[in-house]
């Protein structure tokens, strides 16, 4: 009984520069405009909502909090997952190109 | 009770004895492992190759430098909640870095700029070019170092009234005869003891502080109108301190001032204020892929796992780490105003260094301790700093300029010596343009060299990692576009505000967008550089490298295969 063999890519072939590159960017570019977008909306809020942004919350204003205190964690979270979806992402290149185990 | 000097200096000898201590012993660590290294990015410890802890560690200790330290703390204190964005935006311009440069550069193994320049489009002209942004974007970023060297230095000695000149002159003259002679190479093992060090000299003074003068959120609450929060002590403003809301909100006295020197009424302010923050939040985010002693350490792990895990501590040793300065600079505004009446090194700049001393009115000598770690703290900053610039550069003069331009057959012993002359001259132009720095902050001098690196090596770095139509003209013409661009409108603006060439005051008034647009050139000049790269790149599109794909392959495909060995080889065949 056998089972059909897993295609393995030629890793040299434009297919999958292509895959690669592609599945690359597209990962960067969603973790990058998820962060970026809270990032470049604060000094929105900050522009046309002042009074919200002005708001105390535990001896701060929002704005302060969110800024100086809220955006580190923010950023850890992004990156942690950022991090491990590229590295999963590279054990399944490597998989495709047939040499996975190393 | 101190002890008594001879000469009764009055110079506080915790402060200058902890100072020294940090100074002898970076100096004597130089030297010592020296004999032991071989490059600036050498990453073996007794022949293994470095665990994460002290890799992490040293790249966070390489990244906080002057500015993080002392800066953003001054920052923070006299422009209040603008100033925040510098450290989020440094923090995520390493953010940035991951996602986008770290992996493909990695993979490629360019240990600097220059080398990617050349590698990726086999292009030695191009590698020189290169070499001209690493000596302008490195003098813009030596000049804050040499201001935190010099506000230090005028601190410790104030009894004498020591010139602030004098102190860039010495600290800049010792780091510089030490790398010349050899010594502070950025070893790893320094790095890594220098970012505890610093994180220890913030930390440990504020914790102190806060349990004897009131919490953070209750220090920034102090300065919100009608706050309800319970009262800490705070002393008296001068007059020319910022009010509490303007310090406290949004669009203050940080992003209004281009406005303000352009002279646009406060009611129509606002909006420039917006446009400034966006452009100052581009300028760090983008240009920290610039900084050209940062990308090195991503070498220094063995593998891209490893890698990968090195970054993510050091987003949380450097995340951590930035959560402080703001506090010093909420402190000293409530509790040492008296800064607000000066510019340069009497100024909100030294606050991390001053403020402890304050403990000295209820628990003294804890105040001159305290104030000495961070005055110690500075001195590991500015000094690691400083020698890992001067190192990059002499670098990038001594090893290209000289040996592959002008004299192509030289010996070991001419490049030595040639070295050695490229640190001193080097070392001696950051010192003689840092002396005349004294009246601008440190944080903002690092701002700018940040808008320089914005909109010329990240559009570089960034397009060549992923498109593959980019070709070394394009390149070349985007990035000396976008930078040189940007070092003019930063000069005429902040330079010229301090040195005055030319009087442009009715200028700017005229055209007040364009003031804030040259005094935070990132918005439009990074854009432009990666638009002039696209554009270029098309029109001489028969000139893309021939074996790009598998450039491209090398850049992106997992390590595992195999593919940079395979590309060397084929470089060695092709000769």
């Amino acid at each position: 009984m056998s089972e059909p063999e897993p295609s393995v890519v030629d890793i040299h072939s434009e297919e999958f520069l292509r895959a690669l590159m592609k599945r690359q960017l597209s990962l960067s570019l969603r973790c990058g405009a998820t962060f970026f977008s809270v990032l470049l909306l604060l000094p929105l809020a900050n522009y046309f909502l002042p009074e919200l942004m002005g708001t105390e919350i535990w001896g701060f204003t929002l704005s302060w909090f969110l800024l100086g205190v809220a955006a580190f964690p923010f950023v850890w979270v992004i990156a942690w997952v950022f991090i491990r979806r590229s590295m999963a992402l590279e054990e399944e290149e490597a998989r495709m190109a047939g040499k996975s185990g190393k | 009770m101190y002890f008594s000097f001879p000469l009764a200096l009055a110079v506080d000898p915790w402060i200058l004895g902890l100072s020294a201590l940090t100074v002898v012993v970076t100096v004597a660590m130089g030297f010592w492992t020296a004999g032991k290294s071989k490059t600036a990015g050498d990453f073996f410890v007794a022949g293994r190759s470095v665990s994460v802890g002290w890799n992490s560690s040293a790249i966070s200790g390489e990244y906080l430098s002057a500015a993080s330290f002392m800066g953003v703390a001054g920052m923070v204190m006299s422009k209040g909640y603008d100033a925040l964005w510098y450290p989020v935006c440094y923090a995520c311009g390493y953010l940035f870095l991951l996602l986008f440069i770290a992996g493909p550069l990695r993979r490629f193994g360019a240990y600097t700029i220059p080398d990617f320049a050349e590698g990726r489009y086999d292009s030695p002209l191009f590698r020189k070019i290169a070499v001209i942004f690493v000596l302008f974007i490195g003098f813009f970023y030596t000049m804050p170092q040499m201001k935190g060297a010099g506000t230090t230095l005028s601190y410790i000695f104030e009894a004498i009234n020591l010139p602030y000149w004098v102190g860039v002159a010495v600290v800049g003259g010792i780091i510089t005869f030490n790398v010349a002679l050899g010594g502070m190479k950025g070893i790893t093992l320094i790095q890594a003891v220098q970012y505890w060090a610093k994180m220890f000299a913030i930390s440990i003074p504020i914790f102190v502080l806060m349990s004897v003068y009131g919490f953070y959120n209750l220090q920034v609450a102090a300065n919100i109108p009608a706050t309800e929060s319970s009262p800490v002590e705070r002393r008296a403003l001068p007059e020319k301190a910022p009010a509490d809301a303007a310090w406290i909100s949004p669009f203050g006295p940080l992003t209004t001032s281009a406005a303000v020197k352009a002279g646009v009424p406060a009611d129509e302010q606002r909006p420039y204020s917006l446009l400034y923050t966006y452009s100052l939040i581009t300028a760090i985010v983008c240009g920290t892929a610039g900084l050209p002693h940062i990308l090195v350490r991503f070498y220094t792990n063995p593998d891209g796992a490893a890698a990968k895990k090195t970054t993510m501590w050091v987003m949380i040793l450097i995340g951590v780490f930035y959560m402080f300065p703001p506090m010093f600079g909420v402190m000293g505004r409530n509790l040492f105003p008296e800064l607000y009446g000066a510019l340069g090194v009497k100024g909100p700049d030294g606050i991390v260094l001053r403020l402890p001393v304050l403990l000295n009115e209820k628990y003294a000598p804890l105040g001159s301790i305290l104030s000495g770690i961070t005055c110690a703290g500075a001195f590991a900053a500015f000094m690691s700093t400083f020698s890992g610039l001067l190192v990059s550069m002499t670098g990038a003069l001594a090893h290209d300029v000289y040996g592959r331009m002008l004299r192509p057959k030289s010996t070991p012993e001419q490049r030595l010596r040639a070295f050695k002359i490229c640190a001193v001259l080097i070392g001696v132009v950051s010192v003689l343009l840092g002396m005349q720095v004294e009246q601008l902050e440190i944080n903002f001098m690092v701002g700018q060299a940040f808008a320089i690196a914005a909109s010329s090596y990240f559009p570089l770095l960034f397009l060549s990692a992923w498109w593959r139509g980019m070709t070394m003209k394009g390149a070349a013409t985007g990035m000396l576009v976008g930078g040189m661009l940007a070092v003019a409108a930063i000069s005429m603006t902040s330079f010229n505000d301090v040195m005055k060439v030319v009087d442009l005051a009715t200028f700017w008034k005229s055209y007040p967008l364009l003031r804030i647009l040259c005094e935070q050139p990132a918005i439009w000049a990074t854009p432009l550089a990666l638009v002039l790269m696209v554009l270029v790149s098309k029109l001489t599109r028969s000139e893309i490298p021939s074996d790009i794909r598998m450039k491209m392959l090398v850049l992106h495909a997992p390590e595992k295969l195999g593919l940079k060995r395979e590309y060397i080889q084929e470089q060695g065949n092709a000769h």
